[in-house]
């Protein structure tokens, strides 16, 4: 009688899974992304060889840095959509002033933009309170205009890729591409940042519970205009990286990034309503995206397919985030 | 009581604010005629179903982030159904589109009550699987639409008893507008759905108790919403004879106008007049802009700027108006 009493109560397998889910979310995640690699080998065999992984990291390296700038502001419930003009930018204004100017000046002058626009973001989101989402949609729209006027009126001195970003963006070198010269040490001190320093903590805290985060002393608008800024010049970094991979400034560069680095951050697991999440898994989640591509591409998939898919994954996964919080 | 002169108060200013805009209009350009209302009216058509459409669902406590990418999905379906087909095929093709945005408004609104996810996110979800499915009907513009139907919004509509002068400041564009909004919005104002669907918005615990249907209800205010984003969608294609697969710029301007016409982002307040005169307002601006010879891309500038501070103005109004120490 008493063995009965005091043995565990039997939980159903699939509860076990969840939580197993919900305790270690990289496990799943890493299993996801041998799965697709698999299928990828098994539809074209061979395809998967060391070439192959560089430019997968090639590409999948932009993805993940905007993707750090959505987990960031995911993690205090908020958003970041204006990462892609951000990041096309600083790309279009790098690439038009390097003819003319001395690369540093080229560089401060493309980071501007970025600073200006990340300030306007979290002062909006901080300070008046309009929800995220809305303020960077209307400032990535701002954003856009003056980068058509500012295309006018640089229209003749012409655009160059500067040697040095190009060597970043599609340099390999003994196998490595050097694009992860820049990714390694922003990874590691973005990783850092949310998990050792006060910084990283207030978001978490800001997002989990902004009464009881307000109530203890954080304030609310310094911790979001700080927030906001850091996104804006990481955005405009990626875009400096972006225009070294693909060679062609335009006006809509980075555009087709922003949806894919707000899934890359859902499917690695940081939550869309704050507090809960992290980088690593952002990471993996921009692997997966771009094998996915990959593989979709192979399968000829068209992009308003692929536009179709990213919607449902980011559903799906944030209904089944919710399910499994509420089911502890 | 005193609810009911603020709301009329707010919208008697606005329409003040409008009229102040029509005389401005005159001064700057002394020709302006009924010619110009009458292509101001065409304009205005399709931003004026987006906020009908965001009217709705924003009084019903939400927000809909896919009426754009709704608008670009119904108008793409109707341009590529009307290519090449007869003129009276069109007749089946505006009630199949309707009924199509509908569907697919109703079917938002059946993915927020079963993933119990926020409105926020669900709507950011099928925003992109819009986008993608209007990709996958007509991947570039194109497309055609009925002469009968192009017909039916330009030139004014006879009103007998009243001289010619009269009758040229009544353009069909407006007409149609007029009688679309007001065949839906009156009965639905009078009749007990309405009432529910300011009662979930302004207290959804409250609306529950009181044996309000709040799922059900919530469905039907996206469905609505849905199909005010078709005759959007519809307008688009009638007014330009193609369909474009890219949303346009009416999401930020659907959230402004509803801001700036009186309506509580957090529900339950307002009604559709405000914003649709919000609407012509924000139009207005932009003609004013374009008389005054500004380059077309700093009118978008302007226009992003003042949408971006009419929505951080209603943000600061809607904390002000909250109880001291409320969490938003």
């Amino acid at each position: 009688m008493t063995d009965i009493a005091t043995m565990p109560q039997p939980v159903s397998f699939g509860r076990r899974i969840k939580r197993f889910m919900a305790d270690r979310p990289l496990i799943p995640l890493i299993i996801l992304l041998v799965i697709l690699v698999v299928i990828l080998q098994i539809l074209r065999p061979g395809i998967v060889n060391e070439r192959w992984l560089a430019n997968t990291a090639k590409f999948a390296i932009p993805l993940a840095i905007l993707a750090g700038c959505q987990t960031m502001t995911m993690l205090t419930g908020g958003i970041d959509l204006s990462v892609g003009t951000v990041a096309t930018m600083s790309a279009f204004i790098m690439a038009t002033q390097i003819v003319n100017q001395d690369p540093a000046v080229a560089f401060l002058l493309a980071m501007l933009p970025a600073v200006l626009i990340g300030l306007v973001n979290g002062i909006g989101v901080g300070v008046f309170r309009v929800h995220p989402l809305i303020m960077t949609l209307g400032t990535s729209l701002i954003g856009t205009g003056f980068l058509q006027v500012y295309q006018r009126t640089v229209i003749a001195s012409g655009a160059k890729i500067p040697d040095f970003l190009n060597w970043l963006g599609t340099g390999v070198t003994y196998g490595f591409p050097n694009a992860l010269l820049l990714f390694v040490p922003v990874a590691v001190l973005i990783v850092f940042m949310l998990n050792r320093t006060g910084f990283g903590r207030l978001l978490y805290a800001v997002g989990d519970n902004e009464r009881a985060a307000r109530l203890s002393g954080v304030r609310y608008w310094q911790v979001i205009v700080a927030l906001y800024v850091l996104s804006s010049l990481l955005a405009g970094i990626t875009g400096l990286l972006y225009i070294g991979l693909i060679k062609a400034p335009s006006l809509s560069l980075a555009e087709p990034l922003v949806l894919p680095s707000v899934a890359a951050a859902v499917i690695g697991g940081t939550s869309i309503f704050g507090g809960r999440g992290g980088y690593t898994g952002t990471i993996i989640g921009a692997l997966i995206l771009t094998v996915l591509t990959t593989l979709l591409t192979i399968l000829q998939m068209p992009e308003g397919g692929r536009r179709i898919l990213f919607g449902f994954i980011v559903l799906f996964v944030t209904a089944a985030y919710l399910r499994i919080v509420e089911d502890r | 009581m005193s609810r009911f002169i603020r709301n009329q108060g707010w919208v008697a200013g606005l329409f003040a604010l409008l009229i102040f805009l029509f005389v401005t209009t005159k001064l700057i350009q002394p020709g302006y005629g009924s010619g110009d209302f009458g292509s101001l009216a065409r304009a205005v058509l399709p931003y004026a179903f987006a906020v009908a459409a965001q009217t709705v669902v924003v009084i019903a406590g939400g927000i809909d982030l896919s009426v754009a990418a709704m608008m670009a999905l119904t108008s793409v379906t109707a341009a590529s159904m009307m290519n090449g087909a007869s003129e009276e095929y069109a007749l089946f093709v505006v009630p199949f589109v309707l009924v199509l945005g509908f569907v697919l408004g109703a079917l938002n609104g059946v993915l927020i009550v079963v993933t119990r996810a926020p409105d926020i996110v669900v709507t950011l979800a099928t925003l992109f699987v819009l986008q993608g499915a209007a990709l996958l009907v007509l991947g570039a513009p194109g497309g055609a639409a009925a002469e009968w139907l192009k017909a039916s919004v330009i030139g004014t509509v006879p009103i007998p008893g009243l001289p010619d002068w009269a009758d040229a400041w009544a353009p069909k564009a407006l007409v149609l507008l007029v009688v679309c909004l007001c065949i839906i919005w009156i009965p639905l104002r009078r009749s007990r759905l309405g009432l529910s669907i300011y009662a979930i918005g302004s207290n959804e615990l409250a609306a529950f108790r009181s044996g309000v249907p709040v799922a059900r209800t919530r469905i039907i205010a996206y469905a609505l919403s849905g199909l005010f984003a078709a005759m959007g969608g519809l307008s688009l294609t009638i007014s330009t004879g193609i369909g474009a697969p890219i949303p346009g710029p009416y999401l930020l301007a659907s959230v402004a106008a509803v801001v700036l016409g009186g309506v509580a982002l957090g529900g339950g307040k307002g009604g559709l007049l405000g914003p649709i005169i919000a609407v012509f307002v924000l139009r207005l601006v932009r003609t004013d802009l374009t008389l005054l010879a500004i380059d077309p891309n700093v009118t978008a500038i302007i226009e992003g700027l003042i949408m971006v501070a009419v929505v951080m103005f209603g943000a600061f109004i809607t904390i002000r108006g909250r109880p001291v120490g409320a969490t938003p």
